[in-house]
């Protein structure tokens, strides 16, 4: 990679920086509890709208898994996810009424809380409706893994989007606040992705699964991305480029082997496939803020219409991250 | 009391003052080194919080950090004061603050008394092992090393580099040779004492002091000189991954743990509760013994390792995507492609699955459908029966289905009618059997009732794909087992081949093949392969096949005449 290349990627990275920060006029604090924050606390950054009724599942699940505080921008929710934010002890709020869309699907409002709060802390970032999923997860916190990855100098863990779905229609069955999503969507594709090296930010590109197979048979090359690099030890010189996808500088990105060998690596349990789907979905092609002119959703929309199940007789039913181990869309690596 | 601790710590200092507290409870006395990187606060408030405790005692601080003196400095002073307060002290065990116990205190002390005359200390000479962190052995002894590892890995490279340039080579002090071992040793204090008394000792420090990770070898090279009895192996059990790092047990290695045979084990998760709380236990509150099995931790651990080096072939995921020299086979596992036998057999793929164990798919790479066994819309690991899904990224298709499928032996049709993108990964395979049998694709023509024109063209243009198939699989890069037939010579003996083809396939059907798939209809087919070459066209890849149609010996049964009833 030349020198010209990596300049490029480097102004590339300081004018994303530059971004993040001029939209921070954007963002309206509600809540701002950082000063609870400390040193060497696991941080969690994340975009929400209308998703109350996901969030106490959600802040429960990594609160036990060992995050210690939350960094939640609000884009203009009106289901009372809001005040039931502001009202939890470990979250800081934003909100805002900006297009999410010319935050660039809220990375860059996610970019400057983390450019501002995140120097030095191990940051995860994720929606509300994905779950991580690493190694060990049932018996080891996710502290265990991040002095891991410290001790092993390793700086960002990839965890690829796994998406969930339930059997047969997947409204048939209505989540309730508070429930597991993954007991409803509990099925998964185990082994149908494809990997696309991409060389300008040395990462892997990888599509497939349920989507790819459902909304874009005829069209493989706009199936979303499902590579992501959700955990990293976060620095004030970094930023996302796309969603988690990318991260520069590119070195972050390269959480995969390519001699041969298995770095450890996990899984995001992606649990938008319930009944709340279909109204976001409507909505959302009515706002047109999301990603490529929403094709996603009128590709959902149309998708689910015409027969609103993902499930096949081969689809794998959730158990474990052994399972996903064995199956070879997450790996051990090293740590044992 | 015959056994004393030397503890270094410098971190998750809570941990080590339970653990020193644990050995102070069993009579035994503990010096502890604080790194000089612990703040003075920190550091004050930890005494502090031991002054209870007669047996525990600070040595002085020196700054450690990995790979370099300070360690050896740190272990020397504790050393000194520990066989200074406490004379009755007849063994001294250096540990980590991230060291626990793995058996009862009085079960090592007596153990230590069974063998009073005994250093344990793992000890080998240079050229014996095989941990080498930064292709550094011998020229560990002979370089000098004044940066870094860590902080200045640019100036530690490029001393090394000019070291090696100008052939730099120190001298090792008269009378020792160096050995390496682990860092955790428990020595006597007849050879402890007669290493920090030694007369030379200011010439042997001040050659350690440049020598890279002394912790590794001072005391290791040095015992050498005096100890009677060495015993090269360490009490301590800890795993190093393969960057020299070492692995950290947690909770749920319990009870891997208790069926080690070690006596201590490093390092712990300073949060793993469990661990602390089951081990920092008396003798009475102790687990049951169970059976020690020392070689399961070795298992698990190497297991790791080997799948960070090495990963699962054949696999493509996330964090694994070889490419380029590293990646040497494609597939995970033997699978075999047939090219040409539906098209001269009936029910080919029906024979096939029942004289075999294997799955047997059609044209999986048909242009406009995906032909899986039985026909079906989805296959294992939910694989998508869409031509463009496949072409997309046709060699992951290939490797996924081999991939999901571990265990079964995967089959499935091939030819000029099939989409190629994937021909040279087939034939750069190892796992790949690839059987040809050349030109029996025209058979479909043969078949045909389309316009002889047509039929020409397209026969034309079939056999140039297929010639350039058979040169990839010609190519001196193709590494499949391929075996390339014309079809005069399968039809010639068709038996003899299927038996070998079937007997390469393996499984519990392979057996002798009593029953022969049923060949179609070649009657005319001479005739009509001599009717393309009167048209101008030259079909070659059939071989010589005769005009008047080769008798079909094998099949021998005549063929039952087809009767139209009214």
């Amino acid at each position: 990679m030349g020198v010209i290349e990596t300049y490029r990627l480097r102004l590339r990275r300081k004018r994303y920086i530059a971004r993040a920060i001029r939209k921070r006029r954007e963002l309206r604090n509600v809540v701002n509890r950082t000063k609870d924050v400390k040193k060497g606390n696991i941080l969690a950054f994340s975009t929400q709208r209308n998703e109350k009724v996901r969030l106490p599942y959600f802040l429960e699940y990594y609160r036990d898994m060992g995050v210690d505080h939350f960094f939640i921008v609000d884009n203009d929710s009106d289901d009372g996810s809001v005040p039931y934010l502001a009202a939890q002890p470990d979250v800081s709020l934003w909100h805002t009424k900006a297009s999410y869309k010319g935050s660039r699907f809220g990375v860059d409002w996610l970019n400057y809380l983390q450019w501002k709060y995140a120097h030095g802390h191990w940051t995860l970032v994720v929606d509300p409706d994905e779950f991580l999923v690493y190694p060990f997860c049932d018996t080891r916190p996710l502290p265990a893994l991040t002095d891991w990855l410290d001790a092993s100098e390793i700086k960002s863990f990839g965890a690829m989007l796994l998406d969930m779905y339930p059997k047969g229609r997947i409204d048939a069955q209505p989540y309730k606040e508070g429930m597991n999503p993954v007991e409803i969507a509990s099925w998964f594709d185990a082994g149908n992705y494809t990997i696309t090296p991409n060389h300008t930010y040395s990462n892997l590109w990888i599509q497939g699964g349920p989507r790819a197979r459902k909304f874009f048979p005829e069209e493989p090359n706009r199936a979303p991305a499902l590579n992501k690099t959700p955990l990293i030890k976060w620095d004030r010189s970094y930023v996302y480029v796309s969603s988690t996808h990318t991260v520069l500088p590119r070195g972050l990105n390269k959480v995969f082997d390519d001699n041969g060998g298995e770095k450890a690596s996990g899984v995001l349990l992606h649990t938008k496939f319930i009944d709340t789907f279909g109204l976001k979905a409507k909505e959302e092609l009515e706002r047109g803020e999301h990603y490529a002119g929403s094709v996603e959703y009128k590709a959902y929309a149309s998708g689910l219409v015409e027969d609103p199940d993902l499930w096949c007789k081969w689809s794998e039913k959730y158990i474990n991250w052994r399972q996903l181990e064995i199956l070879g869309l997450m790996s051990k690596g090293n740590w044992a | 009391m015959t056994l004393g601790v030397v503890m270094l710590v410098h971190n998750a200092l809570h941990r080590a003052e339970q653990v020193a507290r644990h050995w102070a409870a069993s009579g035994c006395p503990v010096v502890l080194h604080v790194d000089a990187n612990v703040k003075r606060k920190q550091h004050d408030a930890f005494v502090e919080a031991l002054s209870d405790e007669p047996l525990i005692t600070f040595c002085s601080r020196h700054r450690c950090e990995w790979g370099t003196w300070g360690i050896v400095a740190g272990s020397q002073a504790a050393s000194e004061k520990l066989l200074h307060d406490f004379p009755e002290v007849r063994h001294v065990m250096l540990a980590s603050g991230s060291c626990l116990p793995l058996r009862p205190v009085q079960e090592l002390v007596d153990y230590l008394s069974d063998n009073p005359r005994t250093d344990f200390i793992e000890s080998a000479t240079t050229s014996d092992v095989p941990w080498t962190v930064g292709g550094l052995d011998e020229e560990r002894f002979t370089l000098l090393f004044p940066f870094s590892w860590k902080k200045q890995r640019w100036m530690f490279d490029r001393y090394v580099a000019i070291q090696r340039w100008f052939k730099v080579k120190r001298e090792i002090p008269k009378g020792i040779v160096p050995h390496m071992g682990s860092q955790w040793w428990c020595l006597t204090r007849r050879t402890l004492s007669a290493i920090l008394t030694d007369p030379d000792r200011p010439a042997y420090d001040a050659y350690f002091r440049k020598v890279w990770i002394p912790d590794e070898s001072y005391f290791q090279t040095l015992c050498r000189l005096w100890s009677t009895d060495v015993q090269s192996r360490s009490l301590t059990l800890s795993k190093f991954d393969h960057l020299g790092k070492p692995h950290i047990f947690y909770d749920d290695h319990l009870q891997l743990l208790r069926r080690s045979d070690c006596f201590m084990a490093r390092k712990i998760w300073a949060k793993a509760d469990l661990l602390y709380e089951s081990f920092l236990t008396d003798a009475a509150h102790a687990m049951k013994k169970s059976e020690p099995n020392p070689g399961k931790i070795d298992r698990v651990f190497s297991r790791a390792s080997e799948l960070r080096i090495h990963g699962r072939p054949g696999l493509y995921m996330q964090s694994r995507f070889p490419w380029g020299q590293w990646n040497d086979s494609v597939t995970c596992a033997p699978y075999t492609v047939f090219e040409g036998f539906a098209d001269i057999f009936q029910d080919w793929e029906g024979w096939l699955s029942k004289h075999t164990d294997a799955r047997v798919h059609g044209h999986i790479f048909a242009e406009n459908w995906v032909e899986f066994s039985g026909r079906d819309k989805t296959f294992s690991g939910a694989m998508y029966d869409s031509p463009k899904l496949r072409d997309y990224n046709s060699r992951a298709f290939l490797t996924n289905l081999i991939w999901n499928t571990r265990g079964e032996r995967q089959c499935f049709q091939f030819g000029p009618w099939d989409a190629q993108y994937i021909q040279w990964d087939l034939a750069t395979d190892p796992n790949a059997s690839i059987y040809v049998i050349t030109g029996a694709w025209s058979l479909q023509h043969f078949r045909s009732n389309a316009d002889f024109a047509d039929i020409r063209r397209d026969a034309a243009w079939r056999q140039k794909i297929e010639s350039e198939h058979l040169h990839a699989l010609k190519s001196p890069h193709a590494k499949a087992n391929i075996r390339i037939l014309t079809m005069t010579e399968f039809i010639e003996s068709p038996m003899e081949h299927l038996q070998t083809i079937i007997n390469d396939i393996g499984g519990d059907g392979a057996h002798r093949l009593t029953e022969a798939p049923k060949m179609h209809d070649l009657r005319g087919f001479g005739k009509f392969l001599q009717t393309l070459k009167n048209e101008g066209m030259h079909p070659y890849l059939m071989g010589d096949y005769p005009m008047d149609d080769i008798p079909q010996r094998r099949s021998s049964r005549p063929r039952k005449p087809y009767l139209i009833k009214k």
